[in-house]
């Protein structure tokens, strides 16, 4: 290209170094007053204070592959607490030689999990995928067939567990939710008084409480003999406990659709199911989809409260390491290493969430 | 709703087979299911706890052994099932469990309001007090004033305000929920001293960056007879776990061990032979086989192999024998005559 200008003119003609770029946006973004400059250097300061230990001690003194005895010589993070007993934390008791079982029925689900994430997989296909997927899930874990040893599910523990009692319980709680929100706005009294009553009563207790009615209480009730196995008492405690908190933010959604939705689909001759299947539900649930998500989330986290009931959820299987004096006071590395473990799961969620909620947004 | 004919006489049943409890149900029942049910803890190291492969191991794990050994000849046959403090008494009562061998304290009302019979007890425990050399402590009764750092709930802290305040002396717990954060806190120094069970502070010690500059003090301030634990009303079942538990501690008086059990068959000494099986009538006594006794040894070893393998001076709570010790040696480990 031919020069229209001298280069020193066009030199003066360039803004400042000091108002553009890296140095310009930080001026206008850090330093623009003396107010934001001395929080800018307060927080580089704490950062300064604060990370160069932090990353010293989980990533340069710290122990990855070493005994105890290696790691109470050193001034960095433990983090052989996890590897010396990563396969009793991630499976608890079930057996040492089958542990691959466990291992598959996880890599199952994650698969369909993300298989599933694409809505243009919805499709019948991807039901019989899921009955079948989990069928194999549940024969990998039981065992008893196909030359499979049996494990009853006393042994099974660590992260099936938390993720057992955390895909169970919300899948089977949401739709139960959504009847119950649908059975409040009845026209029934006495169907719209129970579902008044169950979703007060539960939401009128906490789920520690529920858990142990469940695991101390329910059994002494039941005749002699009879007993119902420990994870599916703590697995209804969870269904029912979060099935209520949806049906209140599912109730929100369906006020929130205006009278003349529900006049429309009337008006073209829809009975009460299509309405609700095909207007009221589609509109209503996706408005709610960000409180509903939180919910899930925290029922996810709320699973680790079945600790308190003695089911080996991946929490329960750290603490007894910790019990250990073997590995007692090297509680931070283990705790941190389940926090990474709950807030992937968390992240994903509600990540997932945010992207329904572009996809299914009408919105232009 | 309509009720069946068969249904009605199902529950009608049902009541009835709830309402008959005679002894022999509950070995009736265990032998049926093929193996022993037994409430444990599972967070106490070196009672019972599972290791890397998710084996459970420990005192009160082979106490619940021995009972399978005896039943079945056959210590493997038994699942564990681990209960929380307020779990554990409800399971038993419900009968979740056949038998409770959670390090619980024998108490007058748990053996009367609660329903339960304690077998022999399996380990003398009891609460003391840790403290750093440098508080220059020589007993409890100078720690007017201190800071304690204590679990909650349980009788450990109750003993410890009972302590305080029959001595009358000031004190100010810290109560930390969880065993492993309660030891950083006392080795960080937020109290003057830790106090727990005798058995478990000496674990606690092993872990403190620099153990020898930590001291248990000499007072201990409460009995805890630590026992395996039944339902009141089947005396057989009773009588298993109990004489269960006397076995493991004659066999070690009468010096029968895993390792010689089996030229031990062979002995002339007729206590030897009556607690063996060789002269017979004692396990048939009990409902058991007349090797029982002989099976449990062979298996999981007699009191002091089982002491030393979980909590003794090897282990890493390298603990004394002190009261656990046989009678003849000054403990209090006794059983009563086989005959």
């Amino acid at each position: 290209m031919e020069k229209t200008y001298p280069d020193a003119y066009m030199e003066s003609l360039k803004p400042p170094v000091t108002s553009i770029g890296v140095i310009g946006w930080i001026r206008f973004n850090l330093f623009n007053g003396a107010f934001n400059s001395i929080l800018t250097i307060i927080t580089l300061l704490l950062l300064w204070k604060t990370v160069p230990p932090v990353f010293k001690w989980a990533f340069i003194d710290s122990v990855w592959f070493a005994d105890s005895s290696a790691c109470r010589g050193s001034d960095g993070a433990c983090w052989s607490i996890i590897s010396a007993n990563f396969r009793f934390i991630i499976f608890g008791f079930f057996p040492y030689e089958s542990q691959w079982r466990p291992l598959l029925a996880m890599t199952l689900l994650f698969g369909l999990l993300f298989y599933s994430k694409d809505r243009n997989h919805w499709k019948k296909s991807l039901g019989y995928a899921w009955i079948i997927g989990l069928i194999a899930m549940g024969m990998f874990m039981r065992g008893g067939i196909f030359g499979l040893a049996p494990v009853e599910s006393a042994k099974w523990g660590g992260l099936p567990l938390t993720l057992l009692l955390s895909v169970f319980g919300l899948t089977a709680a949401y739709p139960l939710g959504v009847i119950l929100a649908l059975g409040r706005q009845s026209k029934l009294p006495a169907l719209k008084l129970l579902c008044v009553l169950y979703i007060e009563l539960i939401r009128g207790v906490p789920l520690i409480s529920l858990l142990f009615m469940s695991s101390v209480i329910f059994p002494l009730l039941l005749p002699e003999g009879v007993t119902i196995n420990n994870i599916l008492r703590a697995q209804t405690a969870i269904i029912l406990f979060t099935a209520a908190y949806i049906a209140e933010v599912v109730r929100g959604g369906l006020q929130g659709m205006s009278l003349g939705q529900y006049e429309a689909a009337e008006s073209i001759g829809l009975n009460y199911y299509l309405t609700m299947r095909l207007i009221i539900l589609p509109q209503a649930l996706k408005i709610v989809i960000p409180p509903t998500v939180s919910i899930l989330i925290s029922a996810f986290k709320d699973t680790s409260l079945v600790v308190i009931i003695s089911l080996w959820d991946l929490l329960k299987t750290s603490k007894s390491i910790l019990s250990n004096p073997e590995w007692m006071g090297f509680s931070r590395e283990l705790y941190i290493f389940i926090a990474i473990l709950y807030f992937l799961g968390c992240f994903s969620m509600s990540n997932y969430s945010r992207k329904l909620e572009k996809e299914l947004s009408t919105e232009n | 709703m309509k009720f069946s004919k068969v249904s009605i006489a199902m529950m009608a049943a049902l009541v009835i087979f709830a309402g008959a409890a005679m002894a022999g149900e509950t070995l009736d029942a265990v032998k049926a299911r093929g193996h022993l049910i037994a409430g444990v803890n599972g967070e106490v190291f070196g009672f019972s706890m599972p290791n890397e492969k998710g084996v459970w191991n420990g005192l009160d794990v082979d106490t619940a052994r021995a009972i399978a050994a005896a039943l079945f000849g056959d210590a493997d046959k038994v699942k564990y099932t681990a209960l929380t403090g307020v779990q554990r008494l409800p399971a038993l009562q419900s009968k979740e469990i056949d038998v409770l061998c959670r390090n619980t304290t024998q108490t007058l009302t748990r053996e009367t309001i609660n329903g339960l019979n304690f077998a022999r007890v399996n380990f003398y425990d009891g609460q003391g007090f840790l403290v750093p050399k440098k508080l220059g402590v020589k007993s409890a009764k100078e720690l007017g004033g201190a800071t304690v750092c204590v679990l909650p709930g349980t009788t450990t802290e109750m003993n410890a305000a009972d302590f305080f305040r029959s001595n009358g002396m000031e004190w100010k717990p810290v109560v930390i929920e969880q065993t492993s954060e309660l030891n950083k806190a006392f080795f960080a120094g937020r109290c003057d001293c830790l106090t727990s069970d005798a058995s478990q502070l000496a674990a606690h010690r092993t872990v403190a960056p620099n153990p020898d500059d930590y001291v248990l003090l000499p007072e201990i301030i409460s009995k805890e007879p630590l026992a395996p634990v039944v339902r009141h009303g089947d005396d057989q079942w009773y009588d298993i776990v109990n004489f269960t538990v006397m076995a493991l501690i004659e066999a070690e008086e009468l010096d029968v061990t895993s390792k010689n059990v089996d030229e031990m068959l062979n002995s002339k000494d007729p206590k030897i032979m009556r607690l063996l099986g060789t002269t017979g009538g004692m396990g048939k006594a009990l409902g058991l086989d007349d090797k029982w006794a002989y099976n449990i040894i062979k298996q999981v070893g007699n009191y002091g192999e089982i002491f030393e393998r979980h909590v003794g001076k090897n282990t890493k709570l390298g603990l004394a024998r002190g009261l656990n010790d046989l009678w003849t040696r000054g403990g209090l480990m006794y059983a009563a005559p086989f005959r």
